[in-house]
């Protein structure tokens, strides 16, 4: 990683999101890089939205807030209304397509439609959706490596959940396969 | 070094405060600074210390207060009503002149106000909040790593001037994370005695603590040694941090949170060849009044701009330094709004363009 990358991670409460972003933030630390994960407190409910905004940089990282990430991971209908104009230029778009229940209307970033929480069913469990759009992503940028996401897993799950590994490692897995082999990046 | 680890600024604060022999945490909840209490209360009984949730501020305060009477590391935390609430405890703690920590997670104000990080309690930090003539001495950390190593300090520093020490941060400083070193875990038993506690006379010479003196006199010599002590503190305890700060021409000035989005502000305005730099005190009071002084001495500053999430606290204490000699603008988001690194950028550019207004409140 050369330059600093900025990723806002939103979705439903309880679709794992904040887990997400702070597994990213974990693997990056593994990585030796700066990092910083700050979440959305405001007066939250359940079922509303909940974001995080996680920051990966090879050097000393100055503001945590993030007007124009470098990407967007939108589990939901919601997240991707209230964050798709916020992405950077030439920006990538994780979306839940299983969700979203729409298409992204810009012309000017990379869009990849994952039906995340489809195939996190197809594979046992729905709440792995999150770790499906986390393989896409890393998958479509250059952040960590996906075994440094595991090792962090390792690292912040309890010992008695470590039987959820594997799951969350297929997850992954098909997150990335999905981003590599199609469906295909649409190019805008 | 000890492994890095991945932790809130509020849940740092807690683990710092216990490694620096910290065994006592008094406390009531709010938000945004829940996870100091949260984890103290499972953190606290693991190392053989004690966390009590009391039944409000006013309780809490008083129960530090004892707790530090009898000599021991002692801490509690609020976010801004309920620091108010505990003004009256922190004016006794300084005037028994008794050592604490007391950590204050901003929130927008006045009043229950809102969740959302702010500074505006600035002023009641460092102008007094309590009644009579004290001074606490007073952080604002502006990394999660900032909060570790600034709480050791304050621990220390406590005890050394029998005085409460204030750690200033808010609600996003509280809630994000960040890798962090901790220090390693020190044993209460192996802090210096403190020969002035009311920890059992034992046959020993009576000690009282108190901050009642009711001969205007002995009054007035209590307050001479007060002052002493700050005066002291003024000359020892200035801490700040600067970025491209030698050759700017326009100066910023933030503290916490803020200076770091000034930070990335100012390193696109660099970018594009202007020269901008900051100026970020750590200790809020004393004052770094020297350090900016000589930054002005050098005479390539053509004006300031001071940025803060308040309606205008901190540019007080910085135009009495500027003193009139280059115009001081302000810029300030309340009530919980964050500013963007883009928002302020556009401030500063427009100050290099001749702008001094003072953009308040949006």
């Amino acid at each position: 990683m050369d330059r600093q990358y900025e990723v806002i991670v939103a979705g439903f409460g309880g679709q794992g999101v904040m887990s997400m972003g702070q597994l990213l933030a974990y693997a990056g630390m593994l990585e030796g890089l700066q990092v910083t994960w700050m979440p959305s407190y405001g007066p939250e409910q359940r079922g509303g939205t909940a974001n995080c905004t996680v920051i990966l940089s090879p050097r000393t990282i100055g503001s945590p807030v993030v007007e124009h990430p470098a990407a967007l991971v939108a589990m939901n209908r919601p997240s991707l209304d209230k964050f798709e104009d916020r992405v950077a230029k030439g920006g990538l778009l994780v979306v839940n397509s299983t969700l979203a229940g729409r298409s992204v209307g810009r012309q000017d970033v990379r869009v990849l439609d994952i039906p995340a929480t489809t195939i996190a069913g197809e594979i046992g469990n729905e709440r792995v959706a999150n770790m499906v759009a986390l393989g896409a992503l890393l998958e479509s940028a250059p952040l960590v490596r996906a075994d440094s996401v595991v090792e962090s897993l390792r690292k912040a799950l309890p010992p008695h959940r470590h039987n959820l590994i594997p799951l969350n490692q297929e997850a992954l897995r098909r997150g990335m396969d999905l981003a590599r082999n199609g469906p295909p990046l649409k190019a805008h | 070094m000890e492994e890095l680890v991945l932790m809130k600024g509020n849940e740092a604060v807690g683990e710092a405060a216990i490694r620096a022999g910290c065994r006592f945490f008094f406390g009531y909840p709010i938000t945004p600074q829940n996870e100091i209490p949260e984890y103290m209360s499972h953190r606290l009984p693991a190392v053989g210390g004690v966390f009590v949730q009391a039944e409000s501020e006013v309780a809490a305060i008083n129960m530090v207060y004892g707790a530090a009477a009898a000599g021991v590391r002692v801490m509690t935390s609020s976010s801004s009503p309920g620091i108010s609430l505990k003004q009256e405890g922190i004016s006794y703690l300084a005037g028994s002149e008794l050592p604490a920590l007391v950590v204050n997670i901003m929130r927008g104000g006045p009043g229950l106000g809102t969740i959302q990080p702010a500074q505006s309690d600035y002023f009641q930090a460092v102008k007094g909040g309590g009644h009579g003539d004290y001074r606490l001495l007073v952080y604002a950390p502006s990394t999660v790593q900032e909060m570790v190593d600034l709480t050791g300090l304050a621990m220390d520093r406590a005890d050394h001037y029998r005085n409460p020490v204030l750690i200033l941060g808010d609600g996003l400083l509280g809630q994000m994370m960040e890798p962090v070193h901790l220090p390693p875990l020190s044993r209460p038993e192996d802090l210096p005695e403190k020969p002035w506690a009311t920890s059992g006379r034992r046959g020993g010479p009576r000690r009282v603590i108190n901050s009642l003196y009711l001969q205007a006199e002995a009054c007035e010599e209590h307050n001479r040694r007060l002052q002493a002590k700050y005066r002291e503190m003024e000359a020892v305890e200035q801490r700040w941090d600067s970025d491209w700060a030698e050759d700017a021409e326009v100066l910023v000035v933030a503290y916490g949170t803020v200076a770091r989005i000034c930070r990335t502000a100012l390193q696109d305005l660099r970018r594009r060849g202007l020269a901008a730099g900051m100026f970020r005190p750590i200790t809020l009071w004393p004052f770094p009044v020297p350090a900016l002084e000589q930054l002005l001495k050098r005479g390539r500053i053509r004006a300031v701009l001071v940025v803060e999430m308040s309606a205008g606290q901190m540019v007080e204490d910085v135009r009495s330094v500027v003193c009139g000699r280059v115009p001081v603008a302000f810029y300030g988001r309340t009530g919980g709004v964050v500013p963007s690194p883009e928002e302020i950028g556009e401030r500063v550019r427009a100050v290099f363009g001749g702008g001094t207004d003072n953009a308040g409140c949006l």
